[in-house]
């Protein structure tokens, strides 16, 4: 029925969100943080839908429809916060972005 | 090795080359090569939760996140039209640092990980037996209108808040009226 252990799926998860937690940490394009950002939700998605396999409920499912949800809305608005940052500041670099106000 | 492990290796190489080419900076120096790389993260994970038996997130991540998402970075990309300085440069900060400090960490961990903690989970006879409606519409559909309700009428409301919070954050202030 299925013959790739649950365990593997877990430590390709635990990779994206340890590549994406790099990315956010290192990265200096507003764009390239949120993609980063993306990549640690995929992972964490991976791991739910893992675990959800292994005890053969599919109610994890449903927790991982919502964190798509979730990460919809965070990337609508982190990209008009891109936008607005461009607009102040010439740039999405996210090392020029010193100031809360002005 | 049986057709499943060829395919869950070719996919799992795929989608982490993909997220290592977002993140390292030679490749995801040109934001729009860093968000065609998230594609191919984004499908294989699809192809992945196939594996899963779910069935219905795998086609839920090809229309939101390959669909929307995506459609979503790239036109800001397009829209924001980068000079070529503000892509180059590349310093040493303090956060760099902290960055692999994070990434010889999680290797770590991941090191843990694989010689105690995922002992129970490494047999495949272990999984419990699923049905074939497993992952399907009605076995999901039915969660999240009777356990997950609250949460699912929550997240309808967290969309409508974020709609409203881009079109409000985005807005030209120069404009005039709107």
């Amino acid at each position: 029925m299925m013959d790739v252990p649950v365990s593997w799926y877990l430590i390709l998860a635990v990779t994206l969100f340890g590549i994406g937690t790099v990315g956010v940490l290192t990265r200096r394009n507003l764009l390239v943080v949120l993609m980063s950002l993306e990549i640690m939700l995929n992972g964490v998605n991976l791991a739910i839908l893992a675990f959800a396999r292994h005890h053969g409920d599919a109610q994890g499912q449903a927790a991982v429809f919502i964190v798509m949800a979730v990460a919809a809305a965070e990337v609508a608005v982190g990209l008009a916060l891109a936008i607005a940052l461009f607009r102040h500041e010439g740039s999405v670099d996210l090392d020029r972005a010193t100031r809360m106000k002005g | 090795m049986t057709a499943e492990f060829v395919v869950f290796w070719i996919l799992a190489v795929a989608s982490v080359a993909g997220a290592l080419a977002v993140v390292l900076p030679p490749f995801g120096r040109n934001p729009l090569h860093a968000a065609i790389a998230l594609l191919i993260t984004f499908t294989c994970l699809a192809g992945l939760m196939v594996l899963l038996s779910a069935h219905l997130v795998a086609v839920l991540q090809i229309l939101v996140y390959a669909g929307a998402v995506m459609v979503l970075f790239t036109f800001v990309v397009m829209m924001l039209n980068l000079r070529r300085q503000d892509l180059a440069g590349f310093r040493i900060t303090a956060w760099k640092v902290v960055g692999v400090i994070a990434l010889v960490a999680l290797s770590v961990k991941i090191g843990i990980l694989l010689v105690a903690g995922l002992s129970g989970f490494d047999n495949v006879s272990a999984s419990a037996p699923i049905t074939n409606d497993f992952g399907g519409i009605r076995t999901v559909g039915r969660s999240l209108l009777t356990t997950y309700l609250v949460p699912f009428e929550a997240t309808s409301l967290l969309l409508l808040v974020a709609i409203v919070g881009a079109l409000i954050v985005a807005r030209r202030r120069d404009g005039g009226a709107s």
